[in-house]
C-alpha cells in the first residue's frame, strides 16, 4: 500500500537530487575553468573541439537563422500591417534575431548536435576505462578533456551567432524586399537605425554563456556516466535536456538583466 | 627507495567498501623490486579495485600504499602524477583512445609527459610496436580497426613506451584465445625482463598466472588468503586456492547464486 507521505518523500528526494546535481556540476565547471589558467594547455584538443563546435555546426545554424529571419518578417508584417505599422518590420526582425533568436536557436541546435556528441564521447571513454587510462599516463582528464571543450564552447558559439545574426537579418531582408515590397535601402537603414551595440554585444554574451553551458553539461554528464551503453545513452539525454533548460533559463535571466526596463 | 630491502610496493590494511559491500577488507601485500606479482581471485573479488587503489583511480577508505617508500595516499595530485609517470598499465579491454591513431596511443605518454616532438614520437612508437610483434604500419590505423589481440599488444606497447619502473596488468589475457593469450603473456614477460620493471598482474587465468608471475597471492572476500611462489599455485594445499585453481564446484568458496 502506498503511504501518503511517499509522495512527499519522492518530492524531497527529487529536490535533494537537483540541488546535489547543481552543486556537483558547478564544482565541475569551476574545476574545469581553473585548469584553463594552469599549464599544460592542450591546444590540439581545443582546436578539435572548436572545429566540432563551430565548423560542423555552421550549416545547420545558418539554415535555421535564414529561415527564422524569413518567418519573423512574414509574421510581423502580417500583424503590423493591420495597424499600418509595416515600417516596424525591419526593426522587429533585427531585434528578434540579434537579441533572442540567433543566440537561443543556435545554442539549442549546438546543444543537440555537439553537446550530445560530447556526452556520448566522454561517456564511452568513461565506461571503457579510457579516462582512467589518461590518469595512468600522468594526464589530468579534467585538463585534457574538459577544459579545452569548455573554452571551445565559450568561444565558438558567439562566432556562430555572428553568422546567424547576419543570415537571420538577411533572411528577413530577402522576404521583405522580394515578397513584401519593401525598399532595400529603407529596410537596411531601418535595421541599422534600431540596432545598438548593446543589442549585438549582449546577444554575443548570451551566446558565450550558452556555449559554456552546452560544453559543461556535455562534459559533466559524459564524464560521470556509469553503467555501460545504457549509462552513456542516459548521459547523452541528460546533457541535451539539462543544457536546453539552462539555455532558456539563462536567456531569461540575461534578458531581465540587460533589457528589462 | 629509502633502503635496498624495502619493497617496491607495500600495502598495509587496505580497506574499501561500496555501500554495504566490503570489497577490500584489510589487504596487506609486498611486491619486491624486479619481481612479478600475480593476484588471482574470482570475479567480483576486488582484484580490479585493488589495482585501481594502487594506481590512484579509486580512493580507499583506510590503509596505506607505499611506492618506493612513499605513501601515495598522502600525496597531492602533482606528486601523484609524478609517481604515475613511472608506471605503465595494461587495461583489461585495452582502453585505447579511439579518437587517436594507434601510433599516437602508443606515444601518448612520450608526447604528454616527456614533450617528445611528434615526428620523433611517431618513430619511437613504430619501434615499440615492433617490440610487441606489430608492424609499424599498424600505427596509422584506428584502434577500432584492430582485433582483440592486436589491441592488447598496442595497450602493452603504450604501457611500456615510457620505460616505466612498475607495470600493472589487468586481466591481460581475458577475451583472447589460448594461443594469443600465451603470446601476450610471453610479450609481457619479455617486456618486464627487458625493462627490469616490477610487475603486478591480476587475473583469473591460471595458465597466464603461472607464466607471468614470480609470486602469487589469492584475494577472497576482500582479504589475501594465500601468498607464495607462482609455481606453487597449482600444488598448494590451501583449500581455497586449490578449489579456485582447479575449478572445483565444491569447496570453501561458495558462489553467490540466486536459486
Amino acid at each position: 500500500m502506498i503511504h501518503p507521505l511517499d509522495a512527499v518523500a519522492a518530492v524531497g528526494r527529487g529536490t535533494i537530487g537537483v540541488v546535489r546535481g547543481t552543486g556537483a556540476a558547478t564544482l565541475f565547471g569551476a574545476l574545469g575553468l581553473s585548469h584553463l589558467l594552469r599549464p599544460p594547455f592542450y591546444a590540439r584538443m581545443f582546436l578539435r573541439a572548436f572545429v566540432e563546435f563551430a565548423y560542423f555546426s555552421l550549416p545547420v545554424v545558418a539554415l535555421t537563422a535564414v529561415f527564422s529571419g524569413m518567418v519573423i518578417a512574414l509574421q510581423s508584417f502580417t500583424g503590423f500591417s493591420r495597424f499600418n505599422a509595416d515600417s516596424a518590420v525591419a526593426g522587429v526582425v533585427a531585434l528578434s534575431v540579434v537579441r533572442e533568436l540567433a543566440p537561443v536557436l543556435a545554442a539549442l541546435l549546438v546543444s543537440g548536435r555537439v553537446g550530445a556528441a560530447m556526452a556520448a564521447e566522454l561517456g564511452t571513454m568513461r565506461v571503457t576505462d579510457q579516462i582512467d587510462a589518461l590518469g595512468t599516463l600522468s594526464t589530468n582528464p579534467m585538463k585534457y578533456l574538459v577544459a579545452p571543450r569548455l573554452l571551445a564552447g565559450t568561444v565558438a558559439v558567439p562566432l556562430l551567432v555572428v553568422v546567424a545574426d547576419i543570415l537571420g537579418i538577411a533572411g528577413g531582408f530577402l522576404v521583405s524586399t522580394v515578397k513584401l515590397g519593401f525598399s532595400p535601402h529603407t529596410y537596411l537603414v531601418s535595421t541599422f537605425d534600431i540596432l545598438t551595440t548593446t543589442d549585438v554585444v549582449v546577444g554575443l554574451a548570451k551566446a558565450a554563456v550558452f556555449g559554456f553551458l552546452i560544453a559543461l553539461m556535455g562534459c559533466y554528464h559524459g564524464y560521470n556516466s556509469r553503467g555501460g551503453a545504457e549509462g552513456v545513452g542516459s548521459a547523452t539525454t541528460s546533457a541535451v535536456v539539462s543544457a536546453s533548460i539552462l539555455i532558456l533559463a539563462f536567456d531569461y535571466v540575461m534578458t531581465e538583466l540587460f533589457f528589462a526596463r | 627507495m629509502k633502503n635496498g630491502a624495502e619493497p617496491k610496493i607495500r600495502i598495509r590494511g587496505l580497506r574499501k567498501a561500496f555501500g554495504p559491500k566490503q570489497v577490500l577488507d584489510g589487504v596487506d601485500l609486498d611486491v619486491e623490486t624486479g619481481t612479478s606479482m600475480v593476484v588471482i581471485g574470482g570475479s567480483g573479488s576486488g582484484k580490479s579495485v585493488l589495482l585501481k587503489c594502487i594506481l590512484g583511480l579509486i580512493e580507499p577508505d583506510a590503509g596505506s600504499i607505499e611506492i618506493n617508500g612513499h605513501d601515495v595516499l598522502q600525496m597531492d595530485r602533482q606528486a601523484r602524477e609524478r609517481v604515475n609517470a613511472c608506471v605503465g598499465m595494461l587495461f583489461q579491454q585495452g582502453a585505447l583512445f579511439d579518437s587517436l591513431p594507434v601510433w599516437e596511443n602508443v606515444a601518448f605518454g612520450l608526447l604528454a609527459q616527456h614533450k617528445v616532438a611528434r615526428p620523433e614520437a611517431k618513430a619511437r612508437a613504430g619501434e615499440i610496436l615492433a617490440q610487441v610483434g606489430l608492424d609499424p604500419s599498424v600505427g596509422e590505423l584506428s584502434p577500432a580497426e584492430l582485433s582483440g589481440g592486436m589491441q592488447k599488444r598496442v595497450g602493452l606497447a603504450r604501457a611500456i613506451a615510457a620505460r616505466p619502473d612498475i607495470l600493472f596488468f589487468d586481466e591481460p589475457t581475458t577475451g583472447l584465445d589460448p594461443i594469443m593469450g600465451a603470446v601476450i603473456d610471453g610479450l609481457i614477460v619479455d617486456c618486464v625482463k627487458r625493462l627490469g620493471s616490477t610487475a603486478v598482474a591480476i587475473t583469473h587465468d591460471m595458465a597466464s598466472a603461472t607464466r607471468i608471475g614470480d609470486r602469487a597471492a589469492m584475494l577472497y572476500r576482500g582479504k589475501l588468503v594465500w601468498q607464495g611462489a607462482a609455481s606453487e599455485l597449482l600444488t598448494t594445499e590451501n583449500p581455497i586456492v586449490h578449489q579456485f585453481t582447479h575449478g572445483l564446484r565444491d569447496g570453501p568458496i561458495q558462489m553467490e547464486l540466486r536459486r
